[in-house]
């Protein structure tokens, strides 16, 4: 059976494994990236979600919005629950409980807490002992579902109810961690950073992963409004800045091999991005001036380094 | 048929599992749990089973890709101790909720801190209430058999639930013994199929697993939990008539050793009713009428059958190996689940609590004489001056020796056999 073609009028008739009515906020990028990973495999799925706002947000008892089969157990666990499900499978294939020709793609989605911080130790397990399956980190930058909270994948400099601003802190002191090199460094077949606004080249990737020989890692920048503190409406534009300044650049490792799959023709500066968004707002202060620099070298630093990783010319 | 093998107990049952052959294992090593990863993952290599082995790298999420692949519909084990148990209380609670029949043998082993690898009841008598099924084997033999036991239990339709199987660290499990393996034939048509009710992998009927589940139905949720546990009793029962028809061994709520006409009973857990019966024998030559009682399931908690086998007794030890820090007397957890039984079932004569064993302390034959003595005393006096022995610490009195005792006994009960 040929693919669904990646085009938006096939893709819009085909039926949303999640459906409407949940309880996410408007404009939430949780609930896009879900549809656009989930239309973009055409195999039969099941999803393992770890606690966040996706979860509480989809399945208050007894109302569900997913329509494909999905199982939530705990917080620090995704990697670990989908380890034993995909198991399962085997292990039910070899017994013929399950015809031998059901194909089923397991899709796991947790938060960046549930991912960088708590879960990391069994992420990094399940990778390591190759279950076959795609986990798609959905990367607010925050612990949102408990009320903005900094996790490791905080951007430095943003405000959020643990790292507020006051007069000797300027919103998170620390870096963010670079999880999508962590998980590369795993050696898995197939690991991806994305993006919502990007959405060809992030369901092209999510095709990658699906078929890839072994576990997959897709990290995908999910803009909360809430949490960011912008209007609902511009979920997609600070999305698309954060790629155009290169803050988040779209690259995928394929069997090792490091490659950039979009290039901005211009690199904006990073000012085009904090300046949308509510959480950055106190670095406009003359006091600031310094860190936004701070910031600008980092982003440069890290994209050239990637720039070199992929080959490319910087 | 089946046939004697001289076994450890972590290798019994790791026998148990690989004739139960689960679609799914996951664990993580642990002393002195070791022996059954070892083992099995040494069955695995060998080809004998062909379960899908999970080596994880934590006990957290051994029993988290428990529940997965339990709800995916396939049968799935763990096994831990100690801190490995610690570690996974999340999820322990999580597994019963979602009902999953998940089978853990647990080689008891004392929690930190300070760090000590021996045996006590302190890991698993603080899951007591994490919604598991907790059956306690006394020896090698009885592991196995409860093993196997554990997964008929687990997936019963009327239950539903999560069983740990335990036995004591080094005593039980690092110990060889004697024991009688049945046929893998004879075992796969005792355990039979796993026929879950719903599964994950059902693509026909998507299900939603684990819903978030506010004040409108968590607590009808609960009370469902609560069902099951009180159906499970009579299912262990079923299941153990069942085993005792296909293999002549009988297992029922909990063992007695002449009780009948005791006066005072001993009520203990594991591989120490072993102890104790000898100190039975050992007193009982001297025509002390003491009694033993060993309870094998004790959650659920048969309350109603204990007291009624304890009810023509005129006084009751309960020996803990495991402290309720903080509880009535800082005594243990058997002991409080006893008074409340007593209290419950109208029984009102004293029932003293002796803590023993911590960190793997040795208890002797003549310990328990100690305490037989202890509690001869008390049924005479009818009252209690120490709720709570723990004995052989130092800094503790002593208890009375039998031989002090034998000095103030009416002549009448000294007679021997
Ligand atoms: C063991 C444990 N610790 C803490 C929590 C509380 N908690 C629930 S969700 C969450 C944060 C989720 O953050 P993230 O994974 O980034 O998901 P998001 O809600 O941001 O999408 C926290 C801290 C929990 N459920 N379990
Ligand atoms: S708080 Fe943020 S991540 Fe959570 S539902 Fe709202 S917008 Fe989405
Ligand atoms: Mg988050």
């Amino acid at each position: 059976m040929a693919a669904t073609p990646l085009n938006l009028k096939v893709l819009s008739e085909k039926r949303t494994p999640l459906s409407g009515g949940h309880r996410l906020c408007a404009g939430c990028a949780e609930a896009i990236i879900v549809k656009q990973v989930l239309l973009a495999i055409d195999d039969p799925v099941v999803v393992i979600n770890g606690t966040g706002c996706l979860e509480v947000s989809t399945t208050i008892f007894p109302y569900t919005a997913w329509r494909v089969p999905w199982i939530h157990v705990a917080f620090e666990n995704t990697a670990a629950v989908a380890a034993g499900v995909e198991a399962a499978y085997r292990a039910l294939i070899r017994r013929r409980a399950i015809p031998e020709d059901r194909r089923v793609v397991f899709v796991a989605f947790a938060g960046d807490g549930g991912t960088y911080d708590i879960g990391l130790q069994a992420l990094s397990g399940a990778l390591e002992r190759g279950h076959k399956f795609l986990y798609v980190c959905l990367d607010n930058e925050g612990y949102m579902n408990t009320g903005i909270q900094r996790s490791s994948a905080t951007p430095r400099g943003a405000w959020t109810t643990t790292t507020p601003v006051g007069a000797v802190m300027p919103g998170k002191p620390q870096w963010r961690k670079d999880l999508t090199g962590i998980i590369a460094a795993h050696r898995i077949p197939y690991v991806a950073q994305a993006a919502p606004s990007h959405w060809k080249d992030l369901m092209s990737k999510v095709r990658k992963a699906v078929a890839a020989d072994g576990p997959a890692f897709l990290n995908v920048l999910a803009d909360c409004n809430r949490g960011w503190r912008h209007d609902p409406a511009l979920t997609l534009e600070v999305t698309r800045m954060a790629v155009e300044t290169c803050y988040w650049p779209l690259f995928e490792v394929e069997n090792g091999v490091w490659r950039l799959s979009y290039r901005p023709r211009r690199k904006l500066p990073i000012t085009e991005y904090l300046k949308l968004q509510g959480r950055f707002a106190h670095l406009f202060q003359p006091e600031y001036q310094n860190l936004v620099a701070e910031i600008q070298a980092e982003v440069d630093r890290r994209w050239e380094e990637l720039l070199r990783r992929c080959g490319e010319h910087v | 048929m089946g046939r004697w093998m001289a076994l450890e107990g972590t290798e019994a049952v790791a026998y148990a599992m690989k004739q139960i052959a689960p679609d799914v294992v996951a664990a993580y090593p642990i002393t002195p749990q070791t022996g059954i990863v070892q083992t099995f993952a040494q069955f695995v290599a060998d080809g004998e089973v062909s379960t899908e082995f999970l080596q994880v790298e934590s006990e957290h999420s051994a029993l988290s890709a428990c529940v997965g692949a339990a709800a995916a519909g396939a049968r799935a084990m763990t096994a831990t101790s100690s801190q490995g148990l610690a570690l996974m209380w999340e999820i322990l609670y999580i597994a019963a909720a979602m009902r999953l029949p998940v089978v853990m043998p647990v080689v008891n082993r004392a929690l930190s801190a300070p760090i000590n690898i021996h045996c006590d009841h302190s890991d698993s008598m603080g899951a007591r209430d994490a919604g598991w099924i907790q059956i306690y084997s006394e020896n090698a033999q009885e592991a196995y058999d409860n093993t196997l036991q554990a997964v008929r239990i687990a997936e019963h339709p009327q239950v539903r639930l999560p069983v740990m199987v335990m036995m004591d660290g080094f005593i039980t499990s690092h110990a060889v013994e004697r024991v009688w393996i049945e046929e893998d034939d004879a075992v796969r048509a005792f355990v039979g199929t796993y026929q879950p009710a719903c599964t994950l992998l059902n693509l026909e009927r998507p299900l939603t697993f684990g819903a978030l589940d506010f004040y409108d139905y968590y607590f009808e949720h609960k009370r469902h939990q609560v069902e099951a546990m009180r159906r499970a009793k009579e299912a262990i029962l079923e299941v153990a008539e069942d085993f005792a028809r296909r293999f002549g061994r009988r297992y029922g709520l909990f063992e007695t050793y002449r009780l009948e006409d005791a006066e005072v009973a001993l009520v203990v857990l594991s591989s120490t009713a072993g102890t104790a019966r000898v100190a039975v024998d050992n007193l009982r030559r001297l025509g002390w009428r003491v009694g033993l009682l060993k309870p094998r399931v004790y959650r659920p908690f048969p309350d109603h059958e204990l007291i009624e086998a304890l009810r023509h007794v005129r006084a009751i030890g309960v020996m803990d190996r495991a402290i309720a820090f903080g509880a009535m007397e800082n005594g243990g957890p058997l002991w409080l689940d006893m008074l409340a039984a007593a209290y419950r079932h109208g029984l009102h004569i004293p029932i003293a609590n002796y803590v023993f064993g911590l960190g793997g302390r040795d208890i002797t034959p003549s310990e328990i004489e100690g305490i037989f003595t202890d509690l001869m005393q008390i049924a005479e006096r009818g009252m209690i001056t120490r709720p709570v022995t723990y004995v052989g610490v130092r800094g503790e009195a002593p208890l009375p020796t039998p031989a002090e005792w034998a000095l103030w006994l009416p002549e009448a009960t000294i007679a021997g056999d």
